[in-house]
């Protein structure tokens, strides 16, 4: 806690500089659009969880007898649409890169704010024709929208809800691009590429991957949307072409695009580890690469989706054998966090809380990839539950676990309010049960052969599925509990002062919340990151 | 209403026993690093939890430390992928002894057929003991043939045939799955494989009414569609010869040569002229819409039992027929000299 | 050992205008050098993600020409290439006066930019205009893949419904009179496929190509308000980047699509 008697919040800051409808939404500071995504995908991923919790209520029996098959397919693949591209993909790059990077760096805004705005934009004119899909009777694709079933056998809004993830993929770029921009130019005076948060360099790995991926998937789907409408046969066998060619170029994007939702996520574990072990980050040039390495490596990986999709024996070597390479520098991540609490100063405040558990289901999850990799194994497990669960460990276990513990400690700074820890530790204890009950039955499933994609299922599956759809009942309730004392915050919340967690960073050296322009002065930086031995006195900017 | 809840498959073929091996080694590793890194940030919040009496000690890195954590990872995986590979091409690779089974998916059914010409929808019955090859295709869009107690996979797509093997150990009942997502009733395309003894299978397969094998009502189509007046055996034919053909390597008129298998069997008769036979005018009409799956599979099964004295090196490498025709001949007649003269042993057509 | 200091070095504090800074000068930036640069840096990686989306396309259209050959050579050779060629000079001359707009602009010569961009955009549009009439051919000669627009193949590739009049079978005979009925008709289904990639990779850049001509636009109404000068040109160069590398998009869609071996090998 602070040392100085009770905070008060800045007389003025960004959140009350200007007032009105049109102040926030034609805003262009970063840290207010920040706030507009936060709340947009906040609505998505409830939207998302509700489709979860029809999805396990329909499994709770094994002939399935709450929704019509079709009705299911629509539930999945909505589910699936949503999470990642509306909720996952955006989550910690819009939110929190957005707000936090600038001030990282040192920078008064980013880049390019007016694409910035445009990014978010784009982003709300691909949700509203996702919901458009939705209203006009949902989309039964599977979120991998496979050829030929997507392209000449549904009558499904496909094109509409392909035109919106093509159209939230712009807004992606759109990021990935300010970003890379942002960090190449506007870092302050001695905030060289070696004195960077590792959370910086997350998200420019991530950039990345966003602004080299992404088209590809951009063009795979005009290439889908233009064969419902006009019925060219590119990806039909009836007209010549060749369904697996969807695969691999879908597959080119949808790869790298979960690193695209995973690094961000590491990166907040990196600047989270640190504060609350109040040491120096182990290996920072080895993390610092190791984020690069994924996002290069990341993208030779794609065919390991492939493996019975009828290519080659030697396409799936070389795939396979790339995938243990890909592995490799999480694993270095994992060993180096851990490392990092080594003799440190340890306090397990709700941020804390959330990054160890991230790093314990990260490490189940990445390593349950490695059977994914392994192709005699892959035969018997792919498209099964096993590859739900390990991804669902890798995206709920670990990112939103992340998002989760960003979003706890970056608060403050975002909302100059404290949330209540009492109720904040709960909620992560909630999550962290509900989520193992949830998705751990469903590895056993997996390897017993269920199939996803499922509305139905034969009986000896039934108790571990019974187990799992408890299990989620718990993790809603983890995640209601947040969105509820959040907003009591904004109002009743202690005032957080600009430093409550006593961390090192530019962003904590100015006020909670901060001014609109960032820094009165652009600051010249001569430290290392997590400099945390030596001695701190945290001015109070004015 | 369920009485045991399963938690592992059965093992129910030759290869389930070596994949369970590698899923429980990869559960060890799994199991060993995940309790490694929780027993140390358990150990380190304890240990290392914040009192006002000590700071933390700030340590910068260690580069012999990243080396270990990236070789011992980078070793293991080696392991991992290697025994992983080495299973996935014996999986991959049905033994040339393989009994066949044709397997036609639609949605949302599997419709399988065997040599003797017995049909069956949504059950196959195979004999255990005996590698039993399952040559897949779909007559609309992706499905992907999964039998959990065997550890098989394979999807199976439009146009083009896809195989896969086992061979069953134990007599049951098995599940059999669509695994790939395949529209509104995917989940209820499921059936079942069910293992006999030898001699059981044998009296199943009596047993059912069928019209004549696969081969013999792909005779039946090769006259009805007018094939045989191009594909004969004799000089004047506009087409080549198709007696012993499968299995043999072809040379196309661009050089190229090919192996004559079931997708190249398929695609000459619905795409002619991708793939022509040197020597040989592009002549040969589609059939493209005009046969259907199963047609095509008794046609395939035709043509791949047509023998034919056993020859070397490619068919129709001549560029006219005139000339095939004397090299076949002479061949023939060498093959027959040299039989008469000392036992020859004759190596097969297999691929 | 001290944390950061707040020591001041580019002084940019709030948007007040004074006489230092250039009025193009947005407020996050310290100085014009970083914002042309930050603006250049930007377009630069913009066209990375151009070249990874025309890229998805293109190796599909590789991986069907290696496919389809002989389809592709008919598809290609039923498209006029002097059209195709005049298209090319067209789109070059634009680059040509895009890169005197530029000049323009980093010499201060205001009407000279003004005509420059406007030369583009006349240009664009004359490539546009080609482009309307090759496709209206196609159109006619019901080459247009699909059966949804227009009248759609037939089973010899083309309009009527006898053997005649430019259907890509009959053309394919025609160029080699060894090449038997049944052979060329196959070769005629298969060109469709060209044709969905002649449309859509055409289709995709023609698309660029008008959103080009609306930033031209927006670009020509700010040169004529004397807004670019020595000291701030920068959204001339960038838009000139974009016109530049949708002209190289063409100079690689011309010979793939246009200039395919025009002659079939016998037998």
């Amino acid at each position: 806690m602070s040392t100085v008697t009770a905070n008060v919040m800045p007389a003025k800051h960004y959140l009350n500089d200007n007032y009105g409808i049109r102040s926030w939404l034609l805003t262009k500071d970063h840290k207010r659009i920040a706030v507009l995504y936060l709340a947009s995908i906040t609505v998505f991923f409830f939207i998302g969880g509700i489709y979860a919790a029809l999805i396990r209520l329909q499994l709770l029996t094994p002939q399935g007898a709450l929704f019509q098959a079709d009705t299911y397919n629509k539930l999945f693949t909505m589910h699936g649409v949503n999470m990642i591209f509306f909720f996952l993909v955006p989550s910690v790059p819009a939110v929190m890169g957005n707000f936090i990077l600038p001030i990282m760096i040192g920078a008064k805004d980013l880049a390019f704010p007016k694409i910035n705005l445009l990014s978010w934009y784009i982003y709300i004119a691909g949700a509203c024709f996702s919901l458009a899909a939705l209203v006009s009777g949902g989309v039964d694709t599977g979120w991998t929208f496979y050829t030929p079933l997507s392209t000449g056998f549904l009558r499904t809004p496909v094109t509409v809800l392909a035109i919106g993830v093509l159209i939230a993929g712009f807004s992606s770029i759109f990021t990935g691009l300010n970003f890379i921009v942002t960090v190449h130019r506007m870092r302050a005076p001695g905030m060289t590429w070696g004195r960077l948060p590792l959370f910086v360099w997350a998200n420019y790995a991530t950039s990345i991957i966003m602004i080299l991926g992404t088209p590809v998937l951009a063009i795979t789907l005009i290439l889908v949307a233009l064969e419902r409408a006009f019925h060219i046969g590119v990806f039909d066998p009836k007209l010549g072409g060749d369904p697996v060619l969807f695969q691999h170029m879908f597959w080119f994007y949808s790869h790298p695009a979960v690193y695209i939702m995973i690094l961000p996520g590491m990166g907040v574990i990196s600047e989270i580890i640190t504060c609350f072990s109040r040491k120096r980050v182990f290996g920072y040039p080895f993390i610092a690469f190791s984020s690069i390495a994924i996002a290069v490596f990341g993208f030779v990986v794609w065919a390991h989706h492939m493996f019975v999709a009828g290519i080659s024996v030697y396409s799936a070597l070389v795939f396979s054998l790339l995938s243990y390479a890909v592995a490799i520098p999480s694993a270095v991540k994992v060993f180096n966090w851990t490392a990092t609490m080594y003799k440190g100063s340890i306090s397990l405040q709700t941020p804390m809380l959330y990054a160890l558990a991230f790093i314990g289901l990260f490490t189940i999850g990445g390593l349950t990839g490695l059977f994914l990799a392994a192709l005699g194994l892959d035969i018997h497990i792919h498209d099964t539950y096993f590859v739900i669960a390990h991804f669902h460990y890798i995206m709920v276990g670990g990112m939103v676990t992340a998002y989760m513990g960003g979003l706890h400690f970056w608060w403050p700074k975002i909302t100059g309010r404290m949330y209540p820890e009492g109720w904040s530790k709960l909620s992560a204890l909630i999550v962290f049960i509900g989520f193992n009950l949830t998705f751990f039955p469903q590895f056993i499933l997996g390897y017993l052969g269920m199939p996803r994609r499922y509305a139905a299922y034969p009986p000896e599956f039934q108790v571990l599925n019974v187990l799992s759809t408890a299990g989620a009942s718990i993790l809603a309730v983890g995640f209601i509990m947040p969105a509820i004392y959040f907003i009591w915050s904004l109002k009743y919340g202690e005032v957080a002062g600009n430093n409550p967690w006593q961390a090192t960073g530019l962003e904590w050296e100015i006020s909670s919340p901060p001014p609109t322009h960032n820094f009165h002065e652009t600051p010249i930086v001569t430290t290392e990151p997590y400099h945390y031995g030596a001695e701190q006195e945290v001015p109070v900017v004015p | 209403m369920q009485s045991t809840v399963p938690l592992f498959p059965e093992q129910a073929s030759t290869i389930a026993h070596h994949v369970d091996w590698l899923y429980l080694f990869l559960v060890a590793v799994t199991a060993f690093f995940s309790l490694l890194v929780a027993a140390l940030i358990l150990f380190f919040i304890i240990r290392y939890k914040r009192t006002p009496d000590r700071e933390a000690e700030q340590i910068h890195g260690s580069t012999l430390l990243e080396i270990v954590w990236t070789v011992i990872p980078l070793g293991i995986s080696m392991v991992i992928f290697v025994w992983a590979a080495v299973l996935y091409f014996h999986m991959q690779r049905p033994p040339s002894n393989a009994m066949e089974v044709y397997g036609v998916a639609k949605q949302w059914m599997w419709k399988f057929e065997y040599p003797g010409g017995q049909r069956e929808i949504n059950s196959l019955h195979v004999p255990i003991g005996r590698p039993v090859k399952v040559t897949l295709i779909s007559q609309d869009v992706i499905h992907s043939f999964f039998v959990p107690a065997f550890r098989v996979k394979q999807d199976v797509l439009p146009n083009r045939y896809m195989t896969t093997w086992f061979e069953a150990k134990e007599p049951g009942t098995y599940h059999l799955f669509c695994s790939q997502y395949c529209g509104t009733k995917h989940s209820a395309m499921i059936g079942e494989v069910v293992a006999m003894k030898p001699e059981d299978f044998a009296s199943w397969l009596t047993s059912g009414k069928a019209e004549g094998s696969l081969a013999a009502q792909g005779e039946k189509l090769f006259q009805q569609l007018g094939c045989a007046t191009c594909h004969r055996a004799d000089s004047g034919a506009r087409g080549p010869n198709l007696a012993g053909l499968y299995g043999r390597p072809v040379r196309l008129t661009d050089g190229h040569v090919v192996v004559a298998d079931d997708n190249y069997l398929r695609e000459s008769i619905l795409v002619p002229n991708a793939k022509v036979v040197s020597g040989f005018q592009p002549i040969m009409p589609t059939f493209q819409g005009m046969i259907s799956e199963e047609d095509l599979i008794q046609l395939t099964d035709y043509i791949k039992h047509l023998s034919a004295p056993t020859m070397e090196g490619p068919l129709n490498n001549r560029s006219t027929p005139e000339q095939i025709r004397d090299s076949e001949v002479k061949q023939v007649q060498d093959q027959m000299k040299q039989q008469e003269t000392a036992p020859q042993k004759t190596s097969g057509n297999n691929k | 050992m001290s944390h950061s200091s707040t020591t001041t070095t580019a002084n940019h504090s709030d948007s007040a205008t004074t006489a230092t800074h250039h009025p193009a000068l947005v407020h996050h930036f310290d100085n014009m050098e970083q914002q042309k640069e930050a603006a250049t840096f930007g377009m630069w990686v913009f066209l990375l993600t151009e070249i990874m989306m025309f890229g998805g396309l293109f190796v599909a259209y590789l991986i069907y020409r290696l496919k389809y050959y002989p389809a592709f050579v008919a598809g290609s050779t039923s498209i006029d290439v002097s059209w195709g060629f005049a298209n090319t000079l067209v789109l070059i001359g634009s680059s040509w006066t895009m890169a005197m707009a530029v000049w323009a602009a980093q010499t201060g010569k205001r009407k000279l930019q003004v005509l420059f961009i406007l030369g583009t955009m006349v240009l664009g549009t004359a490539f546009l205009g080609v482009k309307a009439k090759e496709y209206y051919e196609k159109y006619d000669e019901c080459h247009i893949p699909g059966h949804v627009i227009g009248k759609g193949f037939n089973a010899w590739g083309g309009c009527s419904a006898d053997k005649s009049k430019g259907n890509i079978a009959e053309e394919v005979i025609k160029r080699d009179h060894s090449i038997p009925e049944a052979s060329a008709v196959q070769t005629a289904k298969q060109s469709e496929m060209f044709f969905a990639f002649y449309f859509v990779m055409t289709g995709l850049h023609a698309t660029h190509m008008v959103i080009g001509l609306g930033v031209l636009a927006w670009l020509m109404w700010r040169a004529n308000r004397g807004e670019f000068g020595p000291e701030y040109f920068s959204p001339v160069e960038n838009v000139g980047l974009y016109w530049h590398f949708v002209d190289i998009v063409w100079i690689f869609l011309f010979p793939l699509l246009y200039l395919i071996s025009r002659h079939q090998h016998a037998g």
